[in-house]
């Protein structure tokens, strides 16, 4: 027994070696990072393709690709970057690395149904990315693939259509893992309200995966059959709605946004009060405003499609409902801030990730305040001001969350440090390009430059070029962070390296295959410091 | 860069200042207190956190401020866009016409113009509708915007309060040429409105072949005035030679009725050289074959 406990997980104790050995894996700890490594390909090649589109949109006219290629870049860059960077992210890295941790459970629920997962994922990015070298050249409809155009494009939207709906499977059955792993599989004590509040949040994000995700599934695989059987779904040439399209896919890819940013809180949730030494500030109001923001989050969908001619009712009790979620995210941002109050605050790595994280989802958060609005969305709708938004969000948020993450548990992942001075120094370059990438784009769209343009009116070029210019810079800051974190010379971590609560600093680093010689009982709640 | 120049824009323009105003306010507070706290609280200086209990009464007052924050930015994005919705019944009609990529604007008495001219000061309500995929009819200086949808008619209307020349943007992404995809805005005083659209003649009923050359969207990417557009003119083209790729070998056709057929129903067999294979779809079981010999004699009657 004790023999046993001291092969870490990263060691083979298995049938097979090398590489075959984690392909085989059924182990959490694995398979988060196997959920890893393929996300940070994928997240590499998305941010390549929106560098290429930066450096076309740097002068207005045609700089080196055509309009149909830049068409395609956009489409390819925003399939990858949603469905196999940020709507897996941090659940499918994290959640499998450390939510059993957190828990104190040996592992999830289903452990070969994760894995299979893993396989789903792999496949599904597979087929999406195959959409580019085969058929009739690369989809041009954008990540949303809108009905009637992605009926009757030449191009193969069958492939990225049919990539999305296989990488929904993985994101399903993840989701009903992680809630019957959260149900059954805590540690004996540990009861919901002694739960930390990264599973909380994972929790409430699974079941946005269990339920939205079907809708969008069988939307897809309606495209599918109008392409093929002329079927007369939403192409109105063949009888359909092309209305109907946006209801079902918003229906899911709304709610989706909660699946990528409910996780990024809870993992920013985890390390302010490591990095302040205090208990969270209004644990029950965190874990509640979780699943008020996935409850809400699912009856917004339509302020997607305040111009599509929708009756003023549905504008307006959409436009209602989306004020109303906006709520819950106030809410946790007071908490965090007010959790550093009398704290003990020691600025590392994870803590000034988290804190870029939060100043960045505030102004993605603030500036979606005039897209829920009927008057000013109106305005501002499908412009350049909707792509800043969303990238505040989705990348100012959940990238630099998953970033704060990365920081967090290297430690525990590969029981050894990083550079804290070169990670710095890459937050300081990405916090800066992001912002000079990104807040332009604010200016451009309420100037009223619409998005998915290949080219522009000569008074947009000024907005245009400092984006990107802070394209670039975002770009080295991203090379020198992953360069720090991969050439590995911080030396060994300790156990407990940050000096936090949770139950994954209780074991060593990087933890023994079965996590927990034995089961921690718990008695009291999970961010105690006294 | 910000003109307003139609009566919705000041009061867009006016939600848009509360609200920006608010979030600015709230994004500096915050972020102020936060660097503040971690300033004020780094462990150098404050080695021992104090651990603070909950405090109900904060966490009721801080969910309920930004509740009634949020509920008066509804407001009023709400009472400056419910007059967009309410239809003035003595409006002038235009119907805007949108196909891949391309403005129309139909006047009252069938006349068709590519530029929209409006009278100074008179309120219009614009019809959109679309020949083909979703386009969305934005102009920014009205502050205005709506989707012309395929199989539906959608409506917008607004008063001009400002003369001049803005910009008519598609902000729906509907393929290749979307950011190509503009037209004006021209807005006179009433007098010289009347002027134009006296002047402007009747829509000529066009040739058949026409029709539905439009209607498949063909003009998209073939110009039947001699521009250069994706592909090559409709003008001419009949019994020219043309440069082509036949499975990868270079050689020359004339154009002629087979030449023409095939191009429609098998565009990838002959590609015109320098042109992308797959750039043009298939119109088998879209257009008709007695359609075909249409379009073979209009494409003869434009030299």
């Amino acid at each position: 027994m004790a023999e046993a406990i001291t092969h870490s997980y990263l060691e083979n104790t298995g049938r097979y070696k090398g590489i075959l050995a984690w392909l085989t894996s059924t182990d959490h700890k694995r398979i988060g990072l196997m959920y890893m490594y393929a996300m940070m390909v994928f997240f590499i090649v998305g941010v390549l393709l929106g560098e290429l589109m930066r450096l076309e949109l740097f002068r207005p006219g045609q700089q080196f690709i055509t309009a149909q290629t830049y068409n395609g870049v956009f489409t390819i860059h925003g399939i990858i970057m949603i469905f196999t960077v940020v709507i897996p992210g941090l659940a499918a890295v994290f959640g499998n690395f450390s939510m059993p941790l957190l828990i104190g459970a040996h592992d999830v629920a289903f452990p070969r149904l994760n894995l299979f997962s893993w396989y789903l994922y792999i496949l599904g990015a597979a087929i999406a990315l195959s959409s580019q070298f085969m058929g009739n050249g690369p989809p041009d409809t954008g990540w949303t693939f809108y009905a009637p155009y992605s009926i009757q494009t030449h191009t193969n939207v069958v492939a990225a259509v049919f990539g999305a709906f296989v990488l929904g499977f993985s994101s399903i059955l993840t989701g009903l893992n992680f809630i019957v792993t959260i149900h059954r599989f805590r540690a004996p004590g540990m009861t919901f309200f002694r739960m930390p509040l990264f599973p909380w949040s994972l929790y409430a994000t699974a079941w946005i995966q269990v339920l939205a995700t079907p809708i969008v599934g069988i939307t897809l695989l309606m495209v599918i059959a109008e392409r093929w059987l002329r079927i007369g779904f939403f192409d109105p040439s063949l009888g359909g709605d092309p209305i109907l399209y946006q209801h079902l896919f918003w229906i899911y890819s709304h709610p989706a946004v909660y699946i990528m940013i409910l996780p990024a809180m809870g993992v920013i949730t985890e390390i302010i009060p490591t990095f302040a030494q205090r208990r969270v500030f209004g644990y029950k109001a965190i874990a509640l405003s979780s699943l008020a923001i996935a409850l809400v989050g699912y009856f917004v969908w339509a302020h997607h499609m305040y111009t599509s001619g929708m009756s003023i009712t549905a504008r307006w009790v959409f436009s209602l409902l989306t004020f109303l979620v906006a709520v819950p995210s106030a809410i946790k941002v007071f908490n965090w801030v007010t959790t550093m109050y009398k704290g003990s605050i020691a600025v590392k790595p994870p803590f000034l990730f988290a804190l870029g994280f939060i100043i960045l989802f505030m102004i993605g958060g603030l500036t979606g305040l005039s897209l829920g609005s009927l008057a000013t969305d109106i305005h501002v709708h499908d412009t350049a001001y909707v792509v800043a938004h969303f990238h505040y969000i989705v990348f100012g948020g959940v990238g630099f969350a998953f970033f704060a993450a990365l920081h967090y548990w290297y430690p525990k992942m590969y029981g050894r440090m990083y550079n804290f001075k070169r990670a710095n120094i890459a937050f300081i370059f990405m916090f800066v390009g992001f912002n000079l990438l990104y807040f332009p784009q604010f200016v451009l769209g309420l100037m009223g430059m619409p998005r998915r343009y290949f080219d522009y009116l000569p008074q947009f070029t000024l907005g245009e070029q400092i984006s990107s210019i802070g394209g670039f810079i975002l770009l080295v800051g991203i090379i020198i962070m992953l360069v720090n974190l991969f050439s590995r010379k911080g030396g060994k971590a300790p156990d407990n390296p940050w000096g936090g609560t949770t139950l994954e600093w209780s074991i060593p680093s990087p933890p023994p295959h079965e996590n927990f010689d034995k089961l921690p009982v718990i008695t009291g709640e999970p961010y105690d410091y006294e | 860069m910000f003109t307003e120049a139609s009566n919705f824009a000041a009061g867009v323009d006016q939600a848009f200042k509360i609200i920006f105003g608010i979030s600015i306010f709230i994004l500096i507070g915050i972020t102020t207190v936060m660097i503040t706290f971690v300033v004020k609280y780094r462990r150098s200086k404050h080695p021992k956190a104090e651990q603070i209990k909950d405090n109900t009464i904060l966490e009721i007052t801080w969910t309920l401020i930004p509740l009634a924050i949020a509920l008066l930015m509804f407001y009023y994005g709400y009472t400056a866009f419910r007059p967009q919705r309410d239809f003035p019944k003595d409006a002038m009609n235009v119907t805007v016409v949108s196909k891949m990529w391309a403005w129309s604007f139909v006047y009252p008495g069938d006349k068709e113009s590519d530029v929209l001219v409006l009278p100074l000061n008179k309120a219009v309500i614009l019809n959109l509708t679309s020949l083909d995929v979703i386009h969305s009819f934005y102009i920014p200086a009205f502050r205005q915007k709506e989707d012309c949808v395929p199989g539906k008619v959608n409506q917008m209307w607004f008063i001009p309060t400002m003369a001049g020349e803005f910009w008519v943007l598609c902000a729906e992404y509907c393929g290749m040429n979307h950011s190509y995809m503009e037209a004006k805005v021209k807005v006179v005083p009433e007098s010289e409105y009347k002027a134009w659209i006296n002047a402007l003649p009747k829509k000529a009923a066009e040739p058949e072949g026409l029709t539905i050359i439009k209607k498949n969207a063909c003009t998209g990417c073939h110009s039947i005035d001699g521009t250069k557009l994706v592909s090559t003119s409709f003008k001419g083209i009949y019994g020219k030679k043309s440069i082509v790729l036949t499975e990868g070998k270079e050689h020359t056709v004339t154009v002629d009725a087979a030449y023409i057929n095939s191009s429609i129903f098998e565009p990838d067999k002959d590609i015109v050289k320098g042109l992308p294979k797959g750039v043009m779809k298939s119109y088998k079981g879209i257009v008709r074959d007695d359609e075909v010999s249409k379009i073979i004699e209009y494409l003869k009657s434009i030299k």
